[in-house]
């Protein structure tokens, strides 16, 4: 919503400037985008007439113009071609400045000189989208004669500014230059004035030229139309479209200019139709036809279903309506007669329809927020009072008016010590008043009440809080006394899995691991980069319906992919060790399509490349294991997982329950992911990890008596599992092996072939004596035969 | 008899002589130690000499058991002093010679790092669990119910559009902020509450340097007998200060949510600028619409079956992403979606 504070200035008696009125408007609640002066930088820059245009001898395009500028000649070259005799035009001078930090300078043209420039709208600082198409091309021609050397600052009012404010969409009312004024005048305590509307000479009957209205459809709340005979199209007068083109519209003749100036006035949207084009006098507001057609006023053929409301005649429909109008009644040069429309639709078709023809306008746009029927008549009737006054036509009188359902202001009651309880702060009940007065609420206090009669135009206040809620911002939030919480001490605390994921995320972070974080959806085809087979549960995931692109199309049932993007990412711009985990959510469908929620479960993703390897991430897995409590994870051998190597992967189990995956990532998938590091990723189970997590701590007495330590080397088959070993040896131990440290593996030479050495370091203790040598010696030869016999070991002397 | 008393007492007395002298002489830790055994060690001199205390009579012995021991002691201190004095010149040497040269870098990082956004959502979390707020959570993928309906969204409100939020089918989608946490919250506790929950949330907005279709939000809600606005002017106040430093400022703007009653958004003082007038804060000296907040409206009160006359409460929603940018200065939101590791190491 744009603001030319000038115009603000018509209807409100204020005296503050612009910053002032954006901090104020603020603070009540009208958010201030932005507020920027008209003038872009134009500095002497006056009106010249033009006294004779002449052909550059040397060069076809150009002219050479003299210019009378009041009190001084000047010649001037230009390559416009919109130019005639006499024409009053902006002038910059040698020394003048425009807007983009130019300055003029003497310039010559192929032999002749200039003596500044003449200027376009658009080198004045208009923006394209606001210059009236005859003058896009060309020089700004002004409509009449003003006195030569007169600032064009002056002349096109640019010694004001425009405050862009954004609004919000329960008050479309304040997207109008009116309703704006009402919010000041409420915010600053002063006079709203607005508009007084009379016309002065009405001629002949409406009915002379309109039959009849008929608008069937509910979607139609309200239709009102005036007449307009004896139109002459030209262009509206140059304030007029100077305060258009100030509030982003482009001004195009003076019928439309001057429905565009009320709609922004008012808020509401109007329409003109060239009368002569409708055909039966008849104006019918109908559902379409499936299948009918309208070329709107774009020159785009739109074809149209029984869910679109037009506006027809007789024959055919001449307006998709609260949308565009149609291009057969458009207002042209020829147009004689008017019809004006102040109409309001319901704003879900307005919506629907726009949505489906993917045509948007400011018409749609202000009648999807919600309008106020009672302005149609105001609006229109405005139009005809400015038609008059610029003596672009003669008004008919009377009007035709279909409005079933008439609007009716309610009231609601507001108990001021409700308020005073919502707000936390003490405001008397005529203070209340005033507010509510101020903002076009009739308000009066009835006993310990207050009665408040809700115009029409606000559409969002329903119940008391919303008055409550008019009261506080005009009081001003920003004066509210802040006062600290009180009521019953309530204890602060995280639920519990949020907790455990908090001590595991403090371990990882103390083994070297950076936190990472990925979306929660993925692209489809990343299943196959991560070589999950067609028939896999992984699949089974759930799609989105407007997805912003196959990217993130799915809701991830792994987070394997999210971490070797990254990975990738990382590998490719050159970081060399690149260590992370993810701690975040999978989405398993109870069944597809959804029916219910699904299921939300949290794995603990970790993904590695660089100097570390399978074992430093098996042992971070057990330390983050081990610090909240768990002990008795089992890995096994995995070897059919299509993601991950078959020999270098483990499965992590828990008493038989599967916990996640540990492993080198397949080195095909590596490759999908331009991955030429060894890739290591373990995926766990998080929900699990939290159902068996026991973080109390229970005190084990040191020990009291000496261990004894005994080395074992072994010469075993390559393929023999460490782990299988060490089973065998605490089966002999009868609880007295305290622990057993892998502290050599050896292949190569003085081993042979297909063999491997292993060195173990065995601690025996017992908690309540100290243990004989016999004894331990006793139990080392029983694991040494048994490692022969059962394993195939051979000792190593 | 008497003779062999004084031999002996003469003996001693040499030994003790030499031994001085010998003690004084010392050099190294190896000749301390030959001196230490030649004299005072099991085979060593005076032991030698004491083994002829038999030879003596029974009243001499102790006069020159006593003479031995005196002398004893005085070899024993004398030795033991050297001794000491020999190894702190030793470790005074050793501490002379050797040196590392401190500057060299492994360069092994030894600590991860948290990813800054996470790490601030936990970092706001304590702070208001210090001010009796409880965390909970709620799922990613909800209902329209609660993502809208629960929270007085009007049916036709552009924010339910396919072009705003994902949906799965008609009646699920990703939230779209965590205000649905509210609604499951007052639902399953009733009032009174305190609450707070972070998580992701989903907009259909294009990928660019302040916008990501995941982002993240934190909610608080208080309900309770007697909460005002001046409540949530208050408790948003000090969480700020806690954030942002102590000199910080807050504006509370009216605004429209279709779930509080009054509503506001909240500005706080340009960290850039600390408030005079930067590029930054458009001159405005304010970092705009850093959280949104207001009085839950009656409607939502009533839909979650707490009774809107005996109840108020405030809510409050504040997006992460920006305010981890906004604290640590971070121009582009995907940087927070990279995870390059260059960057995570930063925190």
């Amino acid at each position: 919503m744009l603001l030319p504070v000038k115009w603000l200035k018509d209807y409100v008696e204020i005296d503050k400037d612009a910053r002032q009125l954006a901090d104020g408007l603020t603070l009540s609640g009208s958010h201030v985008e932005s507020i920027e002066g008209l003038n872009k930088g134009i500095e002497d820059v006056f009106i010249g007439q033009i006294l004779d245009i002449d052909k550059h001898p040397n060069a076809d395009k150009l002219l050479v113009c003299t210019l009378d500028m009041g009190n001084e000649h000047l010649q001037i070259v230009t390559g416009a071609t919109n130019l005639k005799k006499y024409d009053f035009v902006p002038v910059a001078k040698i020394g003048s400045k425009l807007p983009g930090d130019i300055k003029i300078e003497k310039t010559n043209f192929r032999g002749i000189d200039s003596f500044g420039m003449l200027c376009s709208l658009k080198e004045l600082g208009y923006d394209d989208s606001v210059i009236p198409r005859d003058m896009r091309d060309g020089i700004f021609v002004l409509d009449k004669k003003y006195p030569l050397g007169t600032s064009i600052v002056e002349i096109l009012d640019l010694d004001n500014e425009v405050i862009e404010f954004e609004i919000t969409p329960n008050r479309p009312d304040c997207l109008s230059i009116i309703g704006m004024a009402r919010e000041t005048a409420a915010t600053f305590n002063t006079v709203l004035n607005e508009p007084e509307i009379v016309i002065e000479n009405e001629a002949d009957q409406i009915s002379d030229y309109l039959d009849s209205i008929e608008a069937p459809s509910d979607n139609c709340n309200r239709y009102y139309a005036r007449v307009i005979k004896d139109v002459k199209i030209e262009p509206s007068p140059l304030w007029m479209q100077t305060r258009l083109m100030e509030a982003g519209v482009r001004p195009i003749n003076n019928i439309v200019d001057i429905t565009n100036f009320v709609m922004l006035e008012y808020g509401a949207p109007l329409h003109a139709f060239d009368l002569d084009t409708l055909e039966g006098k008849k104006i019918i507001v109908r559902q379409a036809n499936d299948g009918e057609k309208i070329m709107t006023l774009d020159g785009e053929e739109r074809i149209l279903d029984s869910s679109n409301l037009v506006i027809a005649d007789e024959k055919k429909p001449v307006a998709i309506a609260g949308v565009m109008g149609g291009f057969n009644t458009e207002i042209t040069n020829s147009t004689r007669y008017v019809l004006i429309e102040g109409a309001n639709f319901n704003e879900k078709s307005v919506r629907l329809t726009s949505k489906k023809l993917s045509l948007r306008t400011e018409a749609s746009t202000r009648f999807e927020k919600g309008l106020d029927p009672n302005l149609c008549q105001i609006s229109a009737d405005r139009v005809c009072q400015l038609i008059e006054a610029i003596g672009a036509g003669v008004v008919i009188k009377g009007s035709t008016d279909v409005y079933k359902n008439p609007k009716k202001e309610k009231t609601v009651t507001l108990r001021p010590e409700r308020a005073r309880k919502v707000l936390g702060v003490e405001i008397c009940p005529e203070d209340m008043v005033n507010y509510l007065n101020g903002l076009g609420i009739k308000s009066e206090i009835k006993g310990h009440l207050i009665e408040s009669l809700i115009p029409t135009f606000r559409l969002d206040i329903e119940r008391e809080i919303d008055l409550i809620e008019e009261v506080g911002r005009i009081y001003g939030f920003h004066n509210i006394q802040s006062k600290p919480l009180i009521g019953v001490l309530t204890r602060g605390e995280k639920p519990y899995g949020r907790r455990i994921e908090d001590r595991a995320k403090n371990v990882l972070q103390g083994l070297g691991l950076n936190e990472v974080m990925t979306y929660s959806f993925i692209s489809p085809k990343v299943y196959n980069k991560i070589n999950i087979p067609e028939d896999s549960d992984l699949r089974k995931y759930i799609k989105l319906l407007n997805p912003l692109g196959e990217d993130y199309s799915v809701m991830r049932t792994t987070l394997m992919a999210n971490m070797l993007e990254l990975l990738s990412r990382n590998y490719s711009r050159g970081v060399e060790n690149c260590y992370a985990y993810e701690i975040g959510n999978i989405f398993v469908a109870k069944e597809l399509p959804l029916k219910k929620l699904p299921q939300e479960r949290k794995v603990l993703s970790i993904g590695m490349y660089g100097e570390k390897d399978f074992y430093f991430l098996k042992e971070a897995i057990n330390t983050v294991l081990k610090r909240l409590g768990i002990s008795s994870v089992e890995y096994s051998k995995e070897e059919d997982n299509p993601s991950f190597h078959p020999g270098r992967t483990a499965k992590l189990t828990i008493e038989g329950e599967y916990l996640g995956v540990v492993g080198e990532v397949h080195l095909d998938v590596a490759e999908n992911y331009d991955l030429k590091d060894r890739v290591y990723i373990a995926q766990i189970d998080f929900d699990k990890i939290v159902h068996l997590a026991n973080t109390e701590i229970k005190y084990k007495p040191l020990p009291k008596y000496p261990a004894l330590l005994r080395d074992l080397a072994l010469v075993v088959k390559d393929d023999l599992l460490v782990g299988d070993i060490e089973k065998l040896i605490l089966s002999h131990g009868f609880g007295l092996i305290e622990k057993i440290e892998l502290f050599d593996v050896y292949t190569g030479s003085q081993i042979p072939e297909g063999m491997k050495s292993l060195a173990f370091s065995l601690t025996y203790r017992t908690p309540n004596r100290t243990l004989r040598d016999a004894e331990v010696n006793e139990i080392q030869d029983a694991i040494v035969k048994d490692l022969e016999e059962s394993l195939g070991a051979k000792l190593r002397s | 008899m008497e003779k062999m008393k004084d031999i002996m007492k003469e003996k001693l007395l040499e030994i003790k002589e030499i031994a001085l002298k010998n003690i004084e002489e010392v050099k190294s830790l190896e000749e301390f130690e030959q001196l230490r055994v030649k004299f005072l060690g099991k085979k060593g001199e005076l032991t030698k000499v004491l083994r002829d205390m038999g030879k003596l009579i029974a009243e001499e012995r102790p006069i020159v058991g006593q003479i031995a021991n005196e002398i004893r002691d005085e070899l024993e201190n004398a030795i033991a002093e050297v001794g000491e004095k020999l190894n702190d010149e030793l470790k005074r040497s050793k501490m002379n010679k050797e040196k590392l040269d401190i500057t060299i870098n492994t360069n092994e990082e030894i600590y991860g790092h948290r990813h800054p956004l996470l790490a601030t959502v936990e970092e706001l979390e304590d702070l208001f669990i210090s001010m009796g707020f409880s965390v909970v959570i709620g799922p990613e993928i909800e209902t329209v119910e609660n993502n809208f309906d629960a929270l007085n969204s009007p049916e036709n409100h552009p924010s339910r559009d396919m072009s705003d939020t994902f949906y799965i089918t008609e009646d699920i989608l990703l939230r779209t902020h965590t205000s649905p946490v509210q609604i499951r919250a007052m639902k399953e506790m009733g009032a009174p509450l305190r609450i707070v929950s972070a998580g992701r949330t989903f907009r259909f907005d294009d990928v660019d340097d302040t916008h990501s279709p995941m982002f993240h939000q934190l909610e608080g809600l208080v309900v309770d007998e007697n909460i005002s606005m001046a409540n949530l002017i208050h408790t948003l106040d000090i969480f700020i200060k806690e954030l942002f430093g102590p000199d910080m400022k807050t504006r509370y703007r009216p605004h429209h949510f279709p779930f509080t009653e009054p509503s506001a958004e909240v500005d706080v003082t340009c960290l850039k600028c600390r408030g005079k007038g930067c590029e930054a804060c458009n001159y405005t000296g304010w970092s705009m619409e850093l959280l949104g907040c207001g009085m839950v409206h009656p409607k939502v009160l009533e839909y979650c079956g707490i009774d809107s006359e005996k109840y108020t409460g405030f809510a409050f929603g504040m997006g992460i992403d920006r305010i981890t940018m906004v604290k640590y200065g971070i121009d582009d939101i995907r940087l927070l979606f990279e995870n390059d590791s260059r960057f995570l190491e930063q925190f």
